[in-house]
């Protein structure tokens, strides 16, 4: 077993090169792996996945009348990621966050950038989650995303690129957490020698940045999770936060808004929120402005926010920018409001909503992989190369039918971590979300979620899917800098 | 704290104790049937009644029997009281807490749901019932030892106390009542052995035989009466749950002894000093129907000023409410 049989299988490996020697900053785990007997290996695995479950790390799982909740399964490889890296990947977030905040904060203004030409206004203007609402409002410090989790591929060239911004309610940051909480306790040794940067401190910064938000003079200012309850498959994730942070969690029927501020009901009467992290969408807040039939929603809840009396993270209307077809012009955003070139690039796409484009995708539905503008977590699109002949003719109809809701990316190579499967190691393909809080300044949690696709050979990571997760280590490599060691 | 949050503490507490309470009576009531002569018919229609579900009961079946009863209070979940329904009301609670109570209590409340649903599974039929009807008030005491010591005796776990404290004093009152109007005035079991197995059944429904025993010595009816109603230090007895509950309710406000600050503090505060200064004779004077029927209003009442003073805030009250706090 361990490493001499491993098979990169002609992809971008995240721990060797196609010589199968081990990358920068891996070295030390690989030698812990290979110093391990496979039963005790095994052991590990089992026993982490074990405390998992006892932690309650769970999703519920839907339409399960047994109530039977499951660990989002977890691998005890870890995703490693050099340092140096590291430091382009993160440099690469903060200008592209730093540029979407820009870009949402002048289309519910002066609309500059679609005055000039850069990005076509039908196209933004008939987003779905452009909000007409928002027009005119001005969140704390010009700061419309505080909480990011953008999802990030390595391709065949060991390239990272963006995927999705995902700049609405982001989740998985617990699993970060409770990852490396579990991996400290599996391998103390493999981690010690391996000098990883930390994450504990998330959910520390995650309240100072919701403090940061306030608008009120109160000396501590009154902050909650509000979640849409229990039946949300991040409710874990929604109450594991609200502990973490020592805050409440509150449901939609805690609130009620009078005279333009918004109340929590205690059992010793009525208490005023300042700042509320909200699980929930744009669509379902506030019945008064947005969906009226919205049973989680608080209605008054944008009167008080217009008012300046709550903060909300993240504000209304950032949803614009997670359009896919608007995705495609950040690129042109960070020139634009930067005046810089982008650090992280863009997977290549073709927005049907032009002529030229649509033909080329439908041309080549095979090859593509398509998207529907509106949609996240690998819901309503073709995989072209795995699907039949006759769902992309199906496929290809609704795209004729309507260009803009669709756009199309080429069919990645993803990079793959060695996992353990059965009593070997085997490559399996991975993504990267980074977390990004947007306050004061901006923080990227080193590392992230890496999410993995179990299954032999597929490309998709969502827990729905077989998608399971790794600890992903930022990790220091080469000689000690000059000035002596860090640590 | 939050209303829901308190709330929901409250039922969780309750429904776990109703639970129990459930298995109790039917554990004690296969202890008496296997006493009783044959001939005498076994006694199941007061088991409906005294969880008060008679009428669902009559919708959905049409004889009183065993197989029907323990059925109907076990797992079917068109009763809302039966001890399947009871813990999954608990655990949607206890879910929605799930960041308030321990980890601990968590994990016990989804054992003890999986315990029962499991059974369920088996057709409903109970192969030894007194096994199983155990297991399950142990799992009861389980959560409620595990809320004691991993949790912080904060508001919450008052709220929860307090819940569980004023659904003990009602099934206990129920358990008196019901047992006494129909199954004891049989009157041709008076002064037989079998009167004294009867007056023993209702104690074991209540876990309260053998502290009887060491108080009393000799089974008299009115001394159990006494026991089950008036003791202040038997855990399942009516007085010594109301002190409990009482208690709870002013740790959460801080109120002293004999004052209150709101309306469920008054209900309470007022309903316990009845009981302290209540004698058996006072209750015969009543009559213990008329006593026990008063009692369990008054339980009902409090529930409902409880529900008042802190889980339903009108939204109207709002600045008054808020200008008191400053």
């Amino acid at each position: 077993m361990r490493f001499q049989s491993y098979d990169t299988g002609g992809f971008y490996d995240e721990m060797f090169d196609s010589q199968l020697q081990p990358r920068p900053g891996v070295e030390a785990v690989v030698d812990r792996f290979n110093s391990l007997p496979l039963e005790e290996l095994k052991y590990r695995q089992q026993s982490a996945e074990k405390a998992l479950l006892q932690m309650g790390i769970t999703f519920s799982v839907y339409g399960d009348e047994q109530g039977t909740e499951r660990i989002f399964p977890f691998d005890i490889v870890p995703r490693i990621i050099p340092q140096n890296e590291w430091a382009e990947i993160e440099a690469g977030l903060k200008q592209r966050i730093k540029a979407l905040n820009m870009f949402i904060d002048d289309l519910y203004h002066d609309q500059k950038i679609l005055k000039d030409g850069i990005i076509p206004e039908e196209l933004v203007l008939s987003a779905s989650g452009y909000r007409p609402e928002c027009v005119g409002l001005n969140p704390p410090g010009g700061i419309w995303c505080h909480i990011t989790g953008t999802d990030l591929v390595r391709g065949g060239d060991g390239k990272f690129y963006v995927l999705e911004d995902n700049l609405r309610c982001p989740s998985g940051v617990s699993y970060v957490l409770e990852n490396r909480v579990v991996m400290k306790r599996s391998f103390p040794r493999a981690f010690d020698a391996a000098r990883v940067a930390p994450v504990v401190d998330y959910p520390n910064r995650l309240l100072k940045l919701l403090q940061f938000m306030a608008r009120s003079t109160r000396e501590k200012p009154v902050v909650a999770v509000w979640t849409p309850g229990v039946y949300n498959s991040a409710y874990f994730e929604h109450s594991f936060l609200a502990q973490q942070m020592g805050i409440e969690l509150v449901e939609g029927s805690d609130l009620v808004v009078v005279d333009d501020r918004v109340m929590m009901r205690t059992t010793t009467g009525l208490k005023p929120v300042d700042v509320l992290y909200r699980r929930i969408d744009d669509d379902f807040i506030d019945p008064e402005v947005f969906r009226s039939d919205s049973m989680l929603g608080v209605p008054g809840l944008m009167r008080a926010y217009r008012a300046g009396r709550v903060a909300l993270a993240n504000a209304p209307g950032t949803g614009v920018a997670d359009d896919k077809a608007v995705y495609a012009y950040v690129p042109e955003m960070i020139r634009y409001y930067l005046d810089q070139d982008a650090i992280l690039n863009n997977v290549e796409t073709y927005l049907c909503w032009r002529d030229k484009d649509l033909q080329h995708v439908l041309a080549n539905l095979d090859k593509l992989v398509v998207k529907k503008v509106g949609e996240s977590g690998g819901y309503g699109m073709l995989v072209g190369p795995h699907a039949s002949e006759k769902e992309r003719a199906e496929y290809g109809e609704q795209v004729k039918a309507n260009p803009r809701n669709f756009i199309a990316q080429p069919t990645l190579a993803l990079s793959r971590v060695p996992t353990l499967i059965d009593d070997h190691f085997e490559g399996r393909h991975v993504d990267l979300r980074p977390y990004v809080l947007y306050g004061e300044d901006i923080y990227v949690m080193p590392g992230g979620l890496t999410r993995v696709a179990l299954k032999k050979g597929s490309l998709v990571v969502n827990s729905s899917q077989g998608g399971g997760s790794k600890d992903t280590w930022v990790v220091e490599t080469g000689s000690v800098q000059e000035g002596g060691d860090q640590c | 704290m939050l209303s829901r949050v308190a709330e929901s503490m409250y039922w969780m507490a309750r429904y776990v104790e109703r639970a129990e309470n459930v298995a109790r009576i039917m554990d004690a009531n296969y202890h008496m049937i296997l006493d009783l002569p044959t001939g005498i018919g076994e006694q199941w229609e007061p088991l409906i009644v005294t969880t008060g579900d008679e009428e669902l009961f009559k919708k959905h079946y049409s004889e009183f029997n065993e197989e029907n009863v323990v059925k109907f209070l076990t797992f079917d979940t068109r009763n809302p009281n039966s001890i399947l329904s009871c813990l999954q009301m608990a655990r949607e609670n206890a879910r929605s807490v799930r960041e308030w109570i321990s980890s601990e209590m968590w994990l016990q409340i989804n054992t003890f749901y999986l315990l029962v649903k499991g059974a369920s599974r088996r057709g409903g039929y109970i192969e030894l019932p007194h096994e199983f009807f155990v297991e399950v008030m142990m799992a009861s005491h389980l959560f409620t030892g595990l809320s004691q010591n991993t949790m912080t005796h904060g508001d919450g776990w008052q709220f929860a106390r307090l819940g569980r404290m004023l659904e003990r004093a009602d099934k206990t009152a129920r358990i008196i009542d019901v047992k006494y109007f129909i199954l004891l005035p049989s009157i041709e079991y008076i002064g037989t052995p079998f009167d004294h197995i009867l007056w023993g059944s209702i104690l074991r429904s209540a876990s309260a035989f053998e502290m009887y025993r060491k108080r009393y010595g000799q089974v008299v009816p009115d001394q159990i009466i006494e026991f089950l109603t008036l003791d202040t230090e038997f855990p399942r007895a009516i007085h010594h749950c109301l002190i409990i509950a009482e208690l709870s309710l002013r740790n959460i406000s801080g109120t002293m002894r004999g004052r209150f600050t709101n309306r469920a503090e008054k209900a309470l505060g007022r309903l316990l000093a009845d009981i302290d200064y209540t004698t058996v004779e006072d209750i015969k004077a009543v009559g213990l129907h008329e006593f026990l029927d008063g009692l369990q209003t008054r339980l009902n009442h409090t529930g409902e000023v409880i529900y008042e003073t802190f889980f339903s805030i009108p939204a109207a009250t709002a600045a008054t409410q808020e200008q008191t706090q400053l």
